[in-house]
């Protein structure tokens, strides 16, 4: 086989890497690069830097509720942990980690040299940003003429009217929309860019049915982007509006109505979870057929799943609201949306599970995260099928059973996910291996602290036990099910440490890894490792979905195959 | 319904063994729109357990049959590609079409049988009101106003006498929860919401605020008493009643009635009729204070009164800064209220 | 076939891609149509729910001339696009004058509405919900043509010192594009806070 295969380095005469330079001149590099490779570094930098700042704060908080009546923070400070905690894992680690991916992959997936706008994407990049940093500053500045509150204490979905000035005095919930708005401009701007991008900057042949399915899953999350982020970003003006100019959208005692700020920010939110999963989805598509040796089963019915998830996921925000009292005949409509969309879901699984099946599976850190998304992602599917019958809802809705539940999906199938792709492209994009054995202590010691942490934290749900208390009474029987759950969140930050130093001593000591170190088929593996700033010394074409297996067996290429 | 009743009669079983020994457990039911719940959530657990054991079994098959082996005789050769096929595409999304069908529809049923039902002629009607950390209730024609413990007769199943509670809030949204006898339903300010219970045997209920309303959320507990119909007949005739005349405690109704007290709590019968907070009318007929944070002792009052923020961080009544000797007056008038 | 996969080679099919600067604005607009629409369901939903008046009926009137002048000036920067690509560039700068003209005076007529309604009928942001929902709907759509106007200005600027040539007709069809959305809001503004909400 090697020896047919033209080494990619033919394809790319890079010189070798630059002689050193100062650090000043790095950094200034780094500032003002509009490269797409590097801001997809900076993206992917900068969550990896808010995960661990999220996940301080989720320990905190399993450890203040690890036993009943505890007094280790108070009631104010846990509020604004689990405020800080959603609005930092939502909007500062998982946006801006997959649109990181997103950056790094896209233009070397399709061929292309750049994104559309490399200006644009540094624009967008560095005001999302600087809405995370905003979002932290309040923790200093967020005190106000009243001195109440330091950071954003009203949850992560901020019902009103606990927004209102008279409810949140002080500025922390100003920060908190500030945030939030510049990083939705920042990721509008970015899903523009990917947009553009995939329509435009295509290489010769690289038709829309033979786009890698990341990119496919990239080009309807961008566009989710638009008709989801902008939402929010219309609810936070007005929210602006309300405390600043005393207009009166969430102010209740002028007649306003607290409902309409529920529909503007689940009409983002819900839609919210599939733009994160969405990238999830498009790594393991990548990724599970590499190691499974084989090309991804059903190809025109996975794009079309996920055409099908993009629209149905419009219409499914109301399930967020069926004890708000919205009536039978909404509870009933939101129901069926919301039921139905597992039927896309579903086909992906099955599409999965058929492209392992008949394969040769290579168990890499990277596959094996990538099987722990899959039963994981299961679950999840199924206790959100529990949750949409809204009757059941009534009971599980605010309660830690649906906390245990979006963890599911959030942990156990995207972070899973976005570990996975650490392992898959961190090759590509420093060129050193990340040690495996390494990684193999990450993933069993994760494994372990998740399903500790998220399949106990389904019962205190079902026993009654509301989310967001900062404690509980010691008889009503949910002790031991929160010190097993907290002892899982202990289990997660060690394996989450040891992923750190992993990034740090590979990048450093790690095997070189060569340009296609897993014999993947993606036109990304036909550059060298790290790729040149142009990425492609000249533009390759390309007659199938699969390029570098073409490459590979020229005998049975699969441009034979492809509808 | 009735396949749904004798359904999770038989699957609920061990969930129930496991789970239904707590107090505010969902699959201990003991109303009717909690039984209605509990037999579609045995529905729905029934269909996704299935799923999970064939999609999970098939997942571990493929993973080990099919796993790398460096010892084959053609380790080196990759596997025949496999692109696709329309005809299992199509079962694989027939099928599962069909299992939201029968899903949709049984929810849908408890759906309108919950929200719709025909209201009972002996019913109980109850304004529930959130407040920043605990429930204002008022019986509009029985006259009565009180706080933080619900009193509701047990509902006979030949004779029925739910409650109606109407929803709404003061200030922020605040979530009624009561898992034993029925879903929970939103209290929002400028919005009515309605929702119904009829507990099928005497015995306090508990719960809590389930939606976040501000710091104090967690301490924001809920108690219904479901009585006997005699003694929520004895519980309505003393509420009724203004508040007793202790002689012994008038020197702390002095002090209540001279300082801020009486700007936020009512004493029926007095000059005290501020609404911001508590009635104050029967605290001593009440078995809790601070809305279910601590048993209502003396000891628990005085401390209460003395700083507030003492059990219950971020609560809106202020400390009331007064003298020991004040404290002890104040004391003894508030337990004097019967 | 042959094993020149990702060998480069002229390719037969060569794939016709649109331009990044129309498609980047497609995307623009979809997500500022979002953000309009959420506007004018807050705007719809407030109808009739006000405590205390003003209401529509009682202060507002048809605001037929600036109507008029905004949706001719889509037909103008049209003709200013289509004056460019034909390379008649004296035309181009006429169009795009008048466009500017148009759009001054549909903020003029916007700047006087609010200035009556302020200190004639005392209706603010602040006065009650038809107010708070009112000025944030025409005052998004409003901030909306004075960005266009800059735009277009800037055009104008640059095609009066004759450095706008043929070749820069797609950045006008860009900007034209823009305009075209910012009328249809318009459109959709006019009728449901002039025509039905009235």
């Amino acid at each position: 086989m090697a020896a047919q295969t033209p080494a990619p380095a033919i394809i790319d005469k890079t010189a070798p890497r630059a002689p050193r330079r100062l650090v000043f001149e790095v950094m200034h590099d780094w500032i003002t690069t509009v490269d797409h490779k590097k801001i997809g570094l900076m993206y992917i930098g900068y969550s990896l830097l808010f995960l661990l700042i999220g996940g301080f704060e989720a320990l905190l908080i399993r450890i203040q509720l690890a036993i009943p009546n505890n007094s280790f923070v108070s009631p104010q400070a846990f509020n604004r942990l689990f405020t800080m905690h959603g609005t930092t894992m939502v909007f500062f680690v998982g946006m801006p980690i997959l649109f990181g991916f997103g950056n790094y992959l896209v233009p070397l997936m399709i061929g292309a040299r750049d994104m559309a706008f490399p200006r644009l994407n540094a624009f967008s990049f560095w005001i999302s940003a600087f809405g995370g940093v905003l979002l932290y500053f309040s923790y200093l500045g967020g005190d106000g003429l009243y001195g109440a509150g330091s950071a954003p204490d009203v949850g992560w979905f901020a019902y009103a009217p606990l927004t209102a000035r008279v409810f949140s005095p002080g500025h922390s919930t100003d920060y908190w929309t500030l945030a939030l708005l510049l990083s939705g401009i920042g990721s509008i701007g970015t899903a523009l860019n990917i947009v553009a991008t995939t329509i435009c900057m295509r290489c010769p042949g690289m038709k829309l049915n033979r786009m890698p399915l990341l990119v496919w899953l990239y080009l309807v999350t961008s566009g989710m982007v638009f008709v989801a982020v902008s939402p929010l970003t219309a609810a936070q003006i007005m929210l602006m509006l309300d405390r600043y100019a005393g207009s009166h959208f969430f102010d209740t005692q002028a007649g306003g109505s607290a409902v309409l700020w529920m529909h503007f920010f689940w009409i983002f939110g819900h839609p919210e979870v599939y733009i994160l999963v969405l990238p999830a989805f498009a790594f393991a598509n990548e990724i599970i057929p590499v190691f499974s040796r084989k090309a991804i089963f059903g190809y025109p019915a996975m794009v079309a799943a996920t055409v099908g998830i993009g629209f149905i996921s419009l219409s499914v925000w109301a399930h967020h609201m069926f004890t708000v009292g919205m009536g039978a005949y909404a509870n009933t409509f939101f129901t069926f949306a919301t039921m139905i969309i597992s039927v896309p879901t579903g086909i992906k699984i099955f599409n999965w599970l058929a492209t392992l099946w008949g394969g040769k599976i290579h168990f890499t850190v990277a596959m094996m995260f990538s099987v722990g998304f899959l039963f994981q992602f299961l679950i999840a599917g199924l206790t959100g099928i529990m949750l949409s019958a809204s009757p059941f809802d009534w009971q599980l809705s605010s309660s830690y059973f649906v906390v245990a539940h979006f963890h599911y999906v959030l942990v156990g199938a995207i972070l899973f996910m976005i570990f996975a792709a650490f392992y898959y492209w961190y090759p590509k994009m420093t060129g050193r291996m990340l040690s495996e054995k390494i990684g193999k202590w990450h993933f069993w010691i994760f494994l372990i602290g998740f399903h500790l942490t998220f399949d106990f934290m389904h019962i205190p749900g079902i026993l009654g036990m509301p989310r967001r208390i900062y404690t509980y009474e010691a008889d009503r029987g949910w002790e031991v099910l929160n010190m097993i759950v907290s002892s899982g969140a202990v289990l997660q930050t060690i394996a989450s440490l040891l992923f750190v130093f992993n990034l740090i001593w590979s990048y450093f000591k790690g095997a070189v890894a060569g340009p296609d170190p897993w014999d993947a088929w993606t036109l990304e593996w036909s550059t060298v490792s790290p790729p040149p700033p142009y990425n492609f010394a000249v533009t390759p074409t390309v007659e199938s979905r699969r390029p570098l297996w073409d490459l590979k067996h020229p005998d049975d290429p699969d441009s034979n195959y492809e509808m | 319904m009735t396949i749904i009743r004798v359904w999770a009669s038989v699957v609920g079983r061990p969930f129930q063994f496991v789970l239904g020994n707590n107090s505010t457990s969902i699959f201990a039911p003991a109303g009717t729109p909690a039984h209605a719940i509990f037999g579609l959530s045995m529905l729905v657990l029934g269909i996704v357990c299935s799923i999970f054991v064939v999609v999970a079994g098939l997942l571990i098959f493929a993973l080990l049959r099919y796993r790398f082996r460096a010892s084959d005789s053609n380790s080196e050769q990759e596997p025949a590609q496999i692109y696709g096929s329309n005809q299992i595409e199509l079962s694989w999304t027939v099928i599962p079409v069909l299992i939201v069908v029968v899903l949709f529809l049984a929810t849908t049923r408890v759906i309108f049988s919950t929200e719709k039902a025909g209201k009972s002629k002996q019913k109980i009607d109850v304004m529930v009101i959130g407040h920043q950390y605990w429930w204002e209730y008022r019986y509009p024609k029985l006259g009565i106003v009180t706080a933080n413990e619900l009193h509701v007769p047990v509902s006979d199943s030949s004779n029925p006498t739910p409650t109606y509670l109407t929803m709404s809030s003061a200030d922020t949204d605040h979530s009624f929860w009561i898992p034993r006898l029925a879903g929970k339903m939103d209290l929002i300010p400028n919005k009515t919401n309605v929702m119904w219970i009829d507990p099928e045997q005497a015995g306090l209920y508990l719960g809590q605020c389930a939606q976040y309303c501000g710091t104090q959320h967690a301490k924001m507990l809920l108690r219904v008493y479901a009585d006997t119909p005699t003694e929520f007949a004895a519980w309505v005739a003393r509420q009724q009643k203004v508040a007793v005349e202790d002689p012994s405690a008038t020197a702390g109704e002095a002090v209540f009635q001279h300082n801020a007290c009486i700007s936020c709590h009512t004493v029926s019968g007095t000059v005290a009729t501020g609404r911001f907070g508590p009635d104050l009318t029967h605290l001593a007929s009440r078995d809790t204070i601070a809305s279910g944070a601590v048993p209502n002792t003396r000891e628990n009052i005085r401390a209460f009164v003395d700083n507030p923020a003492h059990f219950k961080p971020g609560v809106l009544m202020p400390p009331m800064h007064l003298s020991d000797h004040d404290l002890d007056l104040v004391t003894a008038y508030l337990t004097s209220l019967k | 076939m042959s094993g020149t996969a990702v060998v480069p080679h002229a390719s037969a099919e060569e794939l016709k891609m649109p331009s990044r600067g129309i498609v980047g604005m497609a995307c623009l607009i979809a997500a500022e149509a979002a953000i309009f629409i959420i506007f004018v369901v807050a705007y719809v939903f407030y109808l009739g729910k006000s405590i205390s008046g003003p209401t529509p009926r009682e202060v507002l009137d048809l605001p037929i001339l600036s109507t008029i002048c905004l949706l001719s000036s889509s037909i103008t920067v049209h003709f200013a696009v289509s004056a460019l690509h034909h390379s008649k560039r004296s035309m181009c700068s006429l169009w795009l004058a008048l466009t500017v003209l148009l759009a001054t005076i549909f903020l003029a007529c916007t700047a006087q509405e609010w200035w009556r309604l302020i200190y004639h009928d005392g209706l603010t942001l602040q006065t009650n919900l038809f107010g708070t929902t009112f000025y944030s709907l025409v005052g998004l759509h409003a901030s909306h043509v004075v960005a266009g106007l800059l735009m277009l200005s800037l055009a104008l600027f640059f095609s009066l010192r004759g450095q706008m040539t043929a070749k820069h007709t797609e950045r006008l069809e860009v900007l034209s594009l823009y305009w075209h959305f910012v009328d249809a809001v318009w459109i959709v503004v006019f009728l449901v806070v002039y025509v039905f909400g009235r």
